[in-house]
């Protein structure tokens, strides 16, 4: 144990904590669930990831080095781009289909980057990865919710409305005004999760971050302190992002003629397996 | 006056013709000719290369808003956006008239959409198409889920917009109704047009 009353786990603690997952096995084989390779892949793919992901951020905090630390979180901004792509069921055609979000997570990253960490936490330098990484991780992963969610309600609304959108353009409203309901149904549905997990927070869960520096010894109201500020941070970027990545995507179903573009998504991807 | 000039649609071959005012064209066709491509391009809510004049000033001079308060296009099946048909009317005078015109009941204006049968969907949409007063008038089966009676209202509404000094195009599969209203005819076949008379 630290000073702080850290626990340090050794590698059996683990492999005990890993033996949870036979009770997944066995209730798969008992109720013929045929989950239990996928299990096991899932449960492998995990602890690689984050053993992985652990000693490349051993190696980052050791250098303290802008470069390595904006450039991890370079990497971190185009996988969520890629992952946000990955979640629509029709996507935009070309280069957008990976743009808008990719794009509209380097502005909120960058800017939990520098208002979080550099205006408000102030660590000296501004860069240091201990502080810039988990905060752009936490900001950048539920943005990517808010950004997926609004941007799949926008296109399967705008599908599933194109009557009455079209008959509103026909009528001469300009694309804003046509789109304006689906628009707000997207915006609403990609804040919705961080609204409701903002009111559940400290009463029904207990966040990750501020359990993990409670795990770590830190004083729980200094532990609460930083959880606010990030679910502050999450908030807004959330609702920013989800902000950027409707009207973006509202722009690019619609052209400069004020015309629906619905020919600018990609066909649905054929779910038949046969 | 509506001047159509060598407009490219998907499909179809290039177009030309002009249109007066107070003139009815028909156009005409079978199934997926393009009838409705046509349409929909006139009113330029799809992409479409040439050029359109209406009283001398080119489509693409104005926004696209701008055009389809002017050039108006009602879909063969209308969509709504609102609970009721009133919420698709701008404040104006006149409504119930035009409602009562077609058959209708004012109070309908307050009824849910849903509420309505097909028919009268289709007239409370003709009415909303007509209500603002656009030059063009682009019908897609302005009358196509309508009854004898009800038909010959929608007629008599579309004979007041000509006299007017409107310009109509309307889609029909009905040959008496072409030679009850129109002065013209396009027919689309294999994917070209060609305007003759009634």
């Amino acid at each position: 144990m630290s000073q702080t009353g850290y626990i340090a786990l050794s590698y059996w603690d683990m492999a005990m904590a890993a033996s949870l997952i036979l009770i997944n096995g066995a209730l798969s084989v008992a109720f013929r669930l045929g989950l239990e390779r996928t299990l096991f892949i899932a449960a492998a793919r995990m602890t690689v990831q984050l053993m992985a992901v652990g000693f490349v951020l051993k190696f980052i905090f050791s250098q303290t080095s802008a470069l390595w630390t904006l450039g991890l979180g370079l990497c971190m901004v185009l996988f969520a781009g890629r992952e946000a792509m990955a979640r629509q069921t029709r996507r935009y055609k070309g280069w957008w289909a990976y743009g808008l979000g990719t794009g509209t997570l380097l502005f909120v990253g960058l800017l939990a980057i520098l208002f979080g960490v550099g205006v408000i936490i102030g660590p000296e330098p501004w860069y240091t990865p201990r502080f810039v990484l988990p905060i752009l991780g936490m900001a950048l992963g539920n943005t990517l919710n808010g950004i997926s969610l609004g941007l799949e309600t926008l296109t399967t609304t705008a599908l599933r409305e194109r009557s009455a959108i079209e008959a509103r353009i026909a009528l001469g409203a300009t694309h804003f005004e046509a789109m304006s309901a689906v628009t707000r149904q997207a915006l609403k549905t990609g804040m919705m999760p961080i609204v409701n997990s903002m009111a559940a927070t400290g009463i029904v869960s207990l966040p990750g971050m501020m359990t993990g520096q409670i795990l770590a010894g830190v004083d729980p109201v200094e532990a609460t302190k930083y959880q606010v500020l990030i679910t502050f941070l999450i908030a807004g970027g959330t609702a920013l992002g989800a902000f950027l990545a409707v009207f973006g995507g509202t722009r690019l179903l619609t052209d400069e003629r004020h015309r629906l573009r619905l020919d600018r998504l990609e066909k649905p991807a054929n779910t038949n397996s046969q | 006056m509506l001047r159509i000039d060598s407009l490219q649609v998907y499909g179809l071959a290039p177009v030309s013709f002009e249109v007066a005012k107070g003139e009815c064209v028909a156009v005409q066709g079978p199934s997926g000719s393009g009838k409705t491509v046509l349409l929909r391009a006139l009113a330029d809510l799809d992409p479409a290369k040439g050029q359109i004049f209406l009283d001398g000033t080119e489509r693409n001079s104005m926004s696209g808003p701008a055009w389809r308060k002017q050039v108006r296009y009602a879909a063969a099946e209308p969509g709504w956006w609102g609970e009721t048909p009133r919420e698709h009317f701008a404040q104006g005078a006149g409504l119930d008239k035009l409602v009562n015109q077609l058959g209708l009941k004012s109070t309908q204006l307050d009824q849910s959409v849903t509420q309505l049968s097909t028919g009268e969907r289709q007239r409370m949409a003709l009415v909303r198409a007509v209500f603002d007063r656009p030059s063009v008038l682009l019908l897609d089966e302005p009358t196509g889920a309508l009854d004898a009676k009800a038909t010959k209202q929608a007629e008599r509404l579309i004979r007041r917009q000509l006299k007017a000094g409107h310009v109509v195009i309307f889609v029909s599969h009905d040959p008496e109704q072409v030679k009850r209203l129109a002065d013209r005819k396009l027919t689309i076949r294999g994917g070209k047009v060609r305007v003759g008379r009634v």
